[in-house]
C-alpha cells in the first residue's frame, strides 16, 4: 500500500516538472489571446498572419478584428500585444522564433528602422502603401526603403477643459499665444482656492508620464530648429543647435510652477494627472487625442467641453501653428516571412482598410486612419486638429520621432529635469539643456557605431 | 546503503530536474557564451568579430563604475546583513516568549517580490525625505543607503534561518563546558559558538555575496540608476547603476548595437561572481570546526 502511494506521488511530481518545464515562452501575450493555440498549429497552404501589437488599449478590438477575418477567409490571424514600454524587449525575442516569427509588427520611429529595417518589407508600390492617402506617416531607413506605413495617426498639445475656462472668465477661444497662455495659467493658479480647480495637472516624472515632456513637449523645439533648417532634418540630424530651448523653459516652467502639485514632489509620480483633470481639479493637461477613447470619454468628459491647444513658448509667429499630428504606429512586413505568410498578411492590412465594418472599429480603436477607404474618426481632438489645419495653421510634424537611442536619451533628461524640478536653477537648467542637446549628439554617434 | 528501489527509480526522480536545468541554465549560457564573440542584434543572426566586445566592455568607463559600486554595496551590505541576522538568531534562541512569531514576522519580507518592494520603499523613502526637500531619485546618497535598508529588511529574515538552525546546532556539552570552565558569554559566544556556527556562516556570507552582486529587481525598482550626473559633453554617468542593470541597459539602451558588448560583459559577470563566491567559500571552509 505504502508503495503503491510511493510511486503515485513520485508519478504526479513527474507529471507536474515536465508539464510546466520546457515551454520557450518570454513574450508577454495579451490576457484573451484565444487565437495563440489554434495559431500555432501547422500553416495552411494560405499563409497565417502573426501581428505583435504595439498598442495596449487596442488589445481586444484587434482580437475581435482577428476572429472576425478568420469567419470571413479562414486565414489564421494571431495577436499578441506586447506590456507597455517592453515593445522593443518583446520583439527582439519574437523575431528569433524563425518560422513563427511576427509577419506584422510596428517600427514606429528612427530608432526602431535602425534596428529593424533590415527585417522590413520594401512597402513601396505594395497593395497596402496603395491605400494610402497620404505619404506623411511613411518611415524610410537611410537606404530610403520604405521601412514601415502608418496605421493611425495622432495628435498631442494642451488638452483644455473649457467649462473650466469660462468659469475662471475666459473666452473659449481666448489662448493664443504664449503671452495669453502665461495670464490665464497664472491667474487662475493665483485664484485657484477660490475657483476649486488649479491651471496645470501634474507633471510627473515617473516612467508612465515623463514622455509626455521628454518626448512630446520637446517636439516644439526641434519642430522650430526644424522651420530654420529643413534639409537637416529630412533624415536624423546628428546635432542639435538647442536655439529654442529657452522658449521650452518658458513654457516648462509655466506649466511645473502653476500646477495642482508642487514641483518638487514630481519626481516619483502617483499624482495621476488623468484623475486630476476628469475631476475638474485642473484645467491644463498635456497629453494626446488618444486620452479620449482612454480616459476622457469612459471618465464621462463632453466633447464640447473640451480642445487642445499647441504647445505655446513665446516664439515668434507661433500664433500660425497648429497641433502636433504624426505617429508611432507605424507597421511593417517582416521580410523574412514567407512569401504566403507575407501575401497573407498584406491581405489582412488592405481588408482592414478597406472593410467598411472592420476600418469602423479599427478606427474607433486606434483613431483616424490615413487610408483613403477607412471610416473617418469621431475622436474630438483629431476633428480640432483639422480645423486647424483648415484654417491654414501649419502643422508641428512629430520630429521627435528621430531622438537617437530614444530610451537612453531620454533617460538622462529625465534625471536632469529631476534635478532641475527639486531646485529650479539656472545651473540646473544648464543640465537640462546639456542632457537636450549635447545628449543629442552623443547618442547618435552611440546608436551609428 | 541505498534501497533497491530507489536504485532502480533514481533517474526517474532526476530526469525532470535535470532536463530543466540543462534547458534553462546550460544551454543558455553556453549560447550566451558563444554570442559573445559575435555582434548580433536577434540571437540567431550573427557575425563573428572575436575578442572585440570584450575590449568594448573593459573600455566601457559606465561598466567600471558599476563594478566599483556594486562592490561598495556588495561590502555594506554583506556585512550588515549577516552581523544584524546573527544579532537576531542569537537572540531568538534564548528562551524568550513568542520566540517562534518573532520569527516568523522577521522572515516575512523575504516573500515579498523584489520590484514590488523596491516600488513601495522608493514611496516609503520620498514619503519621508519629500519633508526634507530631498527625494531619492536625486540624491546619489540616499539612493545608495535606500537600497542597503531595503536589502536588510528583505534579507535579514532569510539568514535569521539559517542561522537559527546553524546556533540549534552547537553541542549542548561544549557549552556546558565553556560555562563550568567560567567563560563569560561574550567569551563562549566567540570562542566556542562562532566557531560551531562556521558552516552557518559560510552559506549566509556565499549568499549574500550573490546576491549583492547579482542584485537587479531593487535597483530597477528602487532607482533605476538615478540621479545620472550629466557630463557637459552630453555623456552621463548612472550615478546607482548596479552591474546587472548596467548589463540591461546595454543591451536594450543602445539601438542593437551594443548587444554583443552586454554578452561580453554578461561573461565577464559571471566569471567575476563565481570567482568571488568560490574564494570565499574555501576561506571559510578552511576555519570549520570538525564536529
Amino acid at each position: 500500500m505504502k508503495k503503491l502511494i510511493a510511486m503515485l506521488l513520485a508519478l504526479v511530481m513527474v507529471l507536474g516538472l515536465v508539464a510546466c518545464g520546457a515551454q520557450d515562452t518570454p513574450a508577454t501575450d495579451a490576457p484573451k489571446s484565444d487565437d495563440t493555440t489554434a495559431a500555432t498549429n501547422a500553416p495552411k497552404a494560405t499563409g497565417k498572419v502573426y501581428w505583435l501589437n504595439f498598442k495596449p488599449e487596442s488589445d481586444e478590438a484587434l482580437q475581435e478584428l482577428a476572429a472576425m477575418y478568420k469567419e470571413e477567409t479562414g486565414v489564421e490571424v494571431k495577436v499578441v500585444t506586447a506590456a507597455s514600454g517592453t515593445y522593443n524587449e518583446t520583439l527582439t525575442a519574437e523575431m528569433d522564433k524563425g518560422a513563427n516569427a511576427p509577419t506584422m509588427f510596428v517600427v514606429g520611429n528612427a530608432a526602431a528602422a535602425e534596428t529593424w529595417g533590415e527585417y522590413c518589407l520594401d512597402l513601396t508600390g505594395t497593395p497596402i502603401a496603395n491605400e494610402l492617402n497620404t505619404d506623411a506617416y511613411n518611415l524610410y531607413d537611410e537606404d530610403g526603403k520604405l521601412c514601415s506605413i502608418g496605421y493611425c495617426f495622432e495628435c498631442y498639445g494642451i488638452i483644455v477643459n473649457t467649462a473650466l475656462l469660462e468659469k475662471a472668465g475666459y473666452a473659449r477661444d481666448y489662448i493664443t499665444n504664449f503671452a495669453t497662455l502665461k495670464e490665464v495659467a497664472e491667474d487662475v493658479h493665483a485664484r485657484a482656492a477660490e475657483l476649486g480647480f488649479d491651471a496645470f495637472a501634474a507633471a510627473d516624472m515617473d516612467a508612465s508620464s515623463s514622455w509626455r515632456f521628454t518626448g512630446h513637449m520637446i517636439n516644439m523645439e526641434y519642430y522650430y530648429e526644424s522651420v530654420d533648417a529643413p534639409e537637416k532634418w529630412e533624415v536624423c540630424p546628428a546635432e542639435l543647435t538647442g536655439k529654442y530651448m529657452d522658449n521650452f523653459r518658458n513654457l516648462y516652467d509655466l506649466m511645473i510652477n502653476n500646477s495642482l502639485t508642487p514641483a518638487a514632489e514630481l519626481a516619483n509620480g502617483g499624482h495621476d494627472a488623468q484623475n486630476q483633470f476628469i475631476s475638474g481639479k485642473a484645467m491644463f493637461y498635456p497629453q494626446g487625442s488618444w486620452e479620449w477613447g482612454n480616459g476622457l470619454e469612459p471618465g464621462g468628459m463632453k466633447a464640447e467641453d473640451l480642445t487642445m491647444i499647441p504647445y505655446y513658448g513665446g516664439v515668434a509667429g507661433e500664433e500660425n501653428t497648429g497641433l502636433n499630428n504624426g505617429t508611432e504606429n507605424c507597421w511593417a512586413i517582416n521580410s523574412e516571412a514567407s512569401e504566403e505568410d507575407q501575401k497573407a498578411t498584406m491581405d489582412f492590412m488592405v481588408w482592414l482598410v478597406t472593410n467598411p465594418e472592420a476600418s469602423a472599429k479599427a478606427v474607433a480603436s486606434f483613431g483616424a486612419m490615413p487610408y483613403k477607404s477607412a471610416v473617418t474618426s469621431t475622436n474630438p481632438f483629431l476633428a480640432i486638429s483639422n480645423d486647424y489645419a483648415a484654417a491654414g495653421k501649419a502643422n508641428m510634424w512629430w520630429a521627435t520621432n528621430y531622438q537617437p537611442n530614444v530610451d537612453a536619451y531620454r533617460a538622462a533628461v529625465v534625471s536632469a529635469l529631476n534635478t532641475y524640478n527639486a531646485d529650479p536653477t539656472d545651473a540646473n537648467w544648464e543640465q537640462v539643456e546639456t542632457a537636450f542637446i549635447a545628449g543629442w549628439a552623443v547618442q547618435y554617434q552611440a546608436a551609428k557605431g | 546503503m541505498i534501497s533497491r528501489s530507489v536504485q532502480k527509480t533514481f533517474p526517474l526522480f532526476l530526469l525532470p530536474t535535470v532536463a530543466a536545468f540543462c534547458i534553462g541554465f546550460v544551454w543558455p549560457f553556453l549560447h550566451g557564451l558563444f554570442l559573445s564573440f559575435t555582434k548580433f542584434k536577434t540571437t540567431s543572426k550573427w557575425t563573428w568579430v572575436g575578442i572585440e566586445n570584450y575590449l568594448k566592455a573593459f573600455a566601457d568607463e559606465s561598466f567600471r563604475y558599476s563594478f566599483g559600486y556594486t562592490a561598495m554595496y556588495a561590502i555594506v551590505s554583506v556585512v550588515l546583513i549577516n552581523v544584524l541576522a546573527f544579532t537576531i538568531a542569537y537572540f531568538l534562541t534564548q528562551k524568550i516568549r513568542g520566540a517562534n512569531l518573532f520569527r516568523t514576522v522577521f522572515f516575512m519580507p523575504n516573500l515579498i517580490g523584489g520590484i514590488v518592494l523596491g516600488y513601495i520603499w522608493s514611496m516609503i523613502f520620498d514619503g519621508f525625505l519629500g519633508a526634507y526637500g530631498k527625494s531619492i531619485l536625486t540624491d546619489t546618497t540616499w539612493g545608495f543607503w535606500g537600497l542597503v535598508i531595503l536589502m536588510c529588511w528583505q534579507q535579514v529574515g532569510y539568514m535569521m534561518i539559517i542561522y537559527i538552525a546553524g546556533l540549534q546546532a552547537v553541542p549542548e556539552d561544549m557549552l556546558e563546558a565553556a560555562r563550568i570552565d567560567g567563560a563569560t558569554s561574550t567569551q563562549t559566544l566567540f570562542k566556542v559558538t562562532i566557531p560551531n556556527v562556521m558552516p552557518s556562516i559560510t552559506i549566509c556570507t556565499f549568499l549574500s555575496i550573490t546576491n549583492a552582486f547579482k542584485l537587479f529587481d531593487q535597483n530597477l525598482a528602487l532607482t533605476g540608476g538615478l540621479p545620472y550626473i550629466i557630463n557637459p559633453d552630453g555623456t552621463s554617468v548612472h550615478t546607482t547603476e548596479m552591474l546587472a542593470l548596467n548589463i540591461y541597459n546595454t543591451f536594450y539602451g543602445q539601438s542593437s548595437n551594443s548587444r554583443g558588448v552586454a554578452q561580453a560583459k554578461a561573461v565577464l559577470f559571471f566569471i567575476l561572481v563565481a570567482a568571488l563566491g568560490l574564494m570565499q567559500l574555501k576561506f571559510t571552509r578552511d576555519k570549520e570546526v570538525q564536529q
